[in-house]
This record gives structure tokens, C-alpha cells and sequence, in this order.
């Protein structure tokens, strides 16, 4: 019990320590701005952690997150190679492949009216269905191994990214378009020296998108039937075995990834689209 | 009605498109039938043909290729098959089965309308939870500077966390303390709709300009009459916008939630089918998904339509 009441103490004085930090003299700081948040996880954490044990909640309901970080260490062999199935393999490859397939047909249906007329809508519909359900007959298809996983991401990323590189596409204005055609720029030429550069913000929105369906779609699409490793894989076992603490560590896995992929793509975002007003300092 | 032209082509041609992926999709099954069944067949044998490729197996077999959209558990069933299985499992199962609506009085459980309404409520039910909460700590995020800072951070980066994956660990844990049914499903849809309409609903609470606060000051307008009749209209459209991603994504959770435990939904339908071969069965429970989702979308859309126009957003 006397767990319980310290968790509630630590919330307490964490918050208002955040409380003061926000509102005081110093919340103008950037350090600040980033402790604040961090002071926040780490409280939720220590909480989490008391009250788990405080209550002595059995491990097969919430492991303590000094287990699940043990787990993520002792199980971290077994974890590599589920890592490297589900995002190096599967994520990646479809993602690459549907990205890349929307952005050439991007540009095929901005050429064409009829298409982008006919075609967008359609796009716009499919964005919001429920596309993971294709996942099943995919796998029939495709066999257990990686490459249905990336057929499932491919399917996914693609309306998204579509829909936002069209969009892109058609983001300059009539004096700049009538500005290189003064200076002979036939189609191709006006396509990558202008309305390619101007379409970056609106792809790298996509792409960013884009990055975490391909997670979520690589570990669905392995709830269907997967070889034996991948995190979706590992999650439904683990699940069976009621082994939580296994489960909450390849939950960190897959966050951890889902993070620094986003992360990797708004880095590049910044490093190629820095002359847009949004990523100006 | 100039805008219909172009998106019926482009329905028609995938349609088209469909149809002529059939046939090398299933030209294997079809031509072992056929052999089955005592027509020549070229080349000789299941196992000859095995290293064949498809293509090849359409061209020399040209007078087989029909059957390619009449086969049972076909690879990939033509579009009339997946619409008479949809018309099937709806409206003749339960009017005509015995089990269906009309003889028996209750919803057949081997009818899509069983499935998707079983689906369907713990859409919604997990939505507005959802989204109420989500808007309830919006509204805590725009009031509380310790709270949007300690929070919104963690709203932000969760987005990029495929959260789908705690779906399976949800509905073991819960039905292992005695919740199930309707309720863990609802959860993971409340989850998952939850993030989206934050970030969207803290966007639309500070949407307003310093112009339009600063008048309210001058009004000197107290900090709840700010926010009933400034900010939360402001906040209606934006809103919205991510009321119809979390309706999408409730919907998506609802499928998976179905997943680890058979006790019927379109999740279920789908894992059902997947595991006897039911490729008909499997098409129909997507299309009927992505049916329902579309629906769900629409109404939000109607609702937003007509909210907009009640508050005099849009003439």
C-alpha cells in the first residue's frame, strides 16, 4: 500500500514541479520545452512501475516496466532478426515499392485531366477503407514470407501518397508555369526544374504518412500468417503464451521504429525542403 | 454530373482490369478441373504445368479461359462471383435461410449484416468514447500550459506509433479479467480514434488569430465565454476533419480486435475465410468493410454539411 501512496506523491510533486516549470520564468527556455515532457514520461513510467507492484498486479494483466526492459535485453537475440523481417523486409520494401509506384503514376495522372478527374476520387475513397483488410488475400497469395507483407504496404501507402503528390503537383501558379515556358522549358524540363521541387512539401507529407501505415500494415498483414519471426508474429505468440512481458518489449520495438522512421523522413524533409516557409526558423 | 464521366471509366476500366487478372490468376485450378473432367489440355499433367508459366498456360489453353470466372475458391474470384456471394450472405440468407431474420426472427449468424453489425457497434461505441475523450483533453490542453506541455508532445510522437499492434495483447488481458465481447474491441477503437482527434481538436481550439482574441478582450469577455463562443466554434471544421480519420481508424480497430478471438464480426468473417480457402467469403466481408467504412465517412461528411451550414460557415 505504501507503493500506492508513494506513486500518488511522486504524480503529485511531478506535476506541479512541471507546473511551475511551465508556467514560471523559465518556460521561454528550449530546455525547458524539452524536459517538461520527458519529466512527464518518466513520471508515468515510475508510476506505472509502484503501482503495478504496489497492487501486486499478476504479470499475465500488466508487467512492471523494469521487466518489460529486462525482457527487451534477455529476448533482444530473438528480437533482432523479428526486426529485420517485419521492418527491413517487409516495411521497407513495400514502402519503397508503393511510394515509388504512386509517385510515377502521380505524374501520369497530372498530365492526363481525364485521369486526375476520374482517378482522384476514387483514390480519395480507397485512403479511407479499411485497406489492412486485404491483408488475408495477400498472404493467400503471396506466400508466409516478407514479400505479402510488402504487397499489404504497398497497397496501403499507395492512395495516400497518390492523392497527396497530385495535390503536390499542381501547387505552382500560372506566372511561374508562364514564366518557364518564356524561357522554352518544354514539359519534362518544367516538370523537374519546377513543379517537382514545389510538389517536395506535399510528397514528404505523404512519405511521412506513409511511414506509419507501412508499420501498421507489415504487422497486421503477419497476424494472417507469417514464418517464424517478424514482430507482428511475435506479438500473436507471445499473446498465446500469455508471455506480456515479451509483447510490451517488441511494442517498444515497434514504437522505437515507427519513431525514428518518422523521424528519418522529417529529417530529410528538412534537409530538401528547407526553403519553405514551414521549416524557415 | 460532368465530374461522374471520368470516375466511371476509371471504375469500369479496374473492373475490366479485374476480369482480365482472372484469368491468369486462376488458369492452374481451372485447367486441372478441366483435366479432371476429361478435356485435353496442353500441356499434359498437374506436375508438367507446375514450372509453366501463367501467361503460357492462357495462351495454349485459350478454349478453357471462361471457366476462369466461374471457379469455386478461386484465387481471385470475379467481381459478378464476390457480388452474388455479398447478395447472398445479406439479403437472401436472412429473407430466404432458415436461420435468417425472417423464419427465425433473430439476424442469421452466417449472414454479413450479423457480422458487420457486431462490428459496427463496437465501432461506435469505441469512436465516442474516443473522441469524447479526446476532445475532453484537448480542451485540457488549450486551458492547462503544464498539461499541453507535458502531453501534446506524447499526442504527437504516438501518431507515429503503429498502435494497431497492442490490439491482440488488449483482448487476451481483458478477457483474462473477465471483459469480453463488445467492450476490448471498443477499447482498441477508442484508442485508435483517440490521438487523431487530440492533435486535430488542439489545432481548432488555437485556430482563431490574436485579431479575433484580442476583440474578445476588448468585449472583456471572461476565459468560458471565450471558449463556448470563440474557440470552439473555430474548432468545429478541424474537428471534423479528424473525426472522419478516427471513425476510419475505430473501424480498422474494431477488424483487428476481431482477430484473436472468434466470436463473429467482419475480422472474424475474414480470418474464417482465409483459413477454409473461402475466397468468396473473404471478398465479400472486405467489400462489406470498406462498404460500412464508406458509409461511416459519409455521415460525418452529411453531419459536418449540415452543422456547418447551421452555424453559417458555409452559405
Amino acid at each position: 500500500m505504501s507503493l500506492v501512496l508513494l506513486a500518488v506523491a511522486v504524480w503529485i510533486g511531478a506535476w506541479a514541479f512541471n507546473g511551475w516549470l511551465a508556467n514560471g520564468r523559465f518556460s521561454g527556455f528550449a530546455s525547458v520545452h524539452l524536459a517538461v515532457p520527458l519529466i512527464f514520461g518518466a513520471t508515468v513510467i515510475v508510476v506505472w512501475e509502484l503501482i503495478v507492484r504496489g497492487l501486486a498486479v499478476p504479470q499475465v494483466i500488466l508487467p512492471p516496466p523494469s521487466t518489460i526492459v529486462g525482457a527487451f535485453f534477455d529476448n533482444f537475440g530473438i528480437l533482432w532478426p523479428d526486426f529485420v523481417q517485419t521492418f527491413a523486409k517487409g516495411a521497407l520494401g513495400g514502402y519503397a515499392i508503393g511510394c515509388g509506384a504512386a509517385l510515377l503514376t502521380a505524374i501520369l495522372v497530372d498530365r492526363y485531366d481525364f485521369l486526375r478527374r476520374g482517378l482522384l476520387p476514387v483514390g480519395n475513397f480507397m485512403a479511407a477503407l479499411p485497406i489492412v483488410g486485404t491483408a488475408p488475400i495477400l498472404v493467400m497469395w503471396f506466400g508466409f514470407d516478407w514479400q505479402s507483407k510488402a504487397a499489404v504496404v504497398v497497397v496501403m501507402v499507395f492512395f495516400p501518397m497518390l492523392v497527396n503528390t497530385v495535390a503536390g503537383l499542381r501547387d505552382t501558379s500560372a506566372m511561374q508555369r508562364d514564366l518557364m515556358r518564356t524561357y522554352g522549358a518544354g514539359y519534362w524540363q518544367t516538370l523537374f526544374k519546377l513543379r517537382f521541387p514545389a510538389a517536395l512539401p506535399f510528397i514528404f507529407n505523404g512519405l511521412k504518412i506513409a511511414t506509419t501505415l507501412a508499420l501498421i500494415g507489415a504487422i497486421v498483414a503477419e497476424f494472417f500468417g507469417s514464418p517464424t519471426r517478424g514482430l507482428g508474429f511475435r506479438i500473436s505468440t507471445s499473446v498465446g503464451a500469455l508471455a506480456l512481458d515479451v509483447v510490451w518489449a517488441v511494442i517498444v520495438v515497434a514504437a522505437l521504429t515507427g519513431t525514428a522512421f518518422y523521424g528519418a523522413v522529417a529529417w530529410l524533409e528538412r534537409r530538401m525542403t528547407f526553403w519553405h516557409p514551414s521549416q524557415r526558423k | 454530373m460532368k465530374a461522374l464521366g471520368p470516375i466511371l471509366a476509371v471504375v469500369a476500366a479496374i473492373i475490366a482490369l479485374w476480369y482480365a487478372a482472372a484469368v491468369p490468376m486462376n488458369i492452374a485450378e481451372v485447367l486441372t478441373q478441366a483435366e479432371r473432367a476429361g478435356a485435353v489440355v496442353e500441356p499434359e499433367g498437374a506436375m508438367n504445368r507446375r514450372d509453366v508459366s501463367r501467361f503460357v498456360l492462357v495462351l495454349r489453353n485459350t478454349e478453357h479461359l471462361a471457366e476462369s470466372w466461374s471457379m469455386e475458391r478461386a484465387r481471385l474470384p470475379a467481381p459478378h462471383q464476390i457480388a452474388k456471394e455479398l447478395w447472398v450472405s445479406t439479403w437472401d440468407e436472412e429473407v430466404n435461410g432458415r436461420r435468417g431474420i425472417v423464419k427465425s426472427g433473430s439476424l442469421s449468424n452466417r449472414s454479413l449484416i450479423y457480422h458487420g453489425s457486431i462490428t459496427l457497434s463496437a465501432t461506435i461505441v469505441g469512436f465516442l468514447i474516443g473522441s469524447g475523450l479526446g476532445i475532453l483533453l484537448a480542451v485540457g490542453i488549450v486551458h492547462s500550459k503544464t498539461m499541453d506541455m507535458s502531453v501534446m508532445p506524447w499526442a504527437i510522437v504516438s501518431q507515429t506509433i503503429p498502435i494497431v499492434a497492442l490490439a491482440p495483447m488488449i483482448i487476451v488481458v481483458l478477457y483474462s479479467i473477465g471483459v469480453e465481447g463488445l467492450l476490448p474491441k471498443a477499447v482498441i477503437s477508442a484508442y485508435l480514434s483517440f490521438f487523431p482527434v487530440v492533435v486535430g481538436m488542439v489545432k481548432g481550439l488555437r485556430s482563431p488569430d490574436a485579431m479575433q482574441t484580442d476583440l474578445l478582450r476588448t468585449y472583456s469577455a471572461s476565459k468560458p465565454q471565450a471558449f463556448w463562443m470563440l474557440r470552439l466554434p473555430a474548432s468545429v471544421p478541424y474537428l471534423f476533419a479528424s473525426l472522419k480519420i478516427g471513425i476510419a481508424a475505430s473501424l480498422v480497430g474494431a477488424i483487428v480486435g476481431e482477430l484473436p478471438v472468434q466470436r463473429g464480426g467482419l475480422g472474424a468473417r475474414m480470418l474464417g475465410g482465409s483459413y477454409y480457402g473461402q475466397t468468396e467469403q473473404l471478398w465479400a466481408a472486405l467489400l462489406f468493410a470498406a462498404a460500412l467504412a464508406a458509409i461511416l465517412v459519409w455521415l460525418i461528411g452529411w453531419i459536418e454539411a449540415k452543422t456547418l451550414r447551421r452555424m453559417g460557415v458555409t452559405p
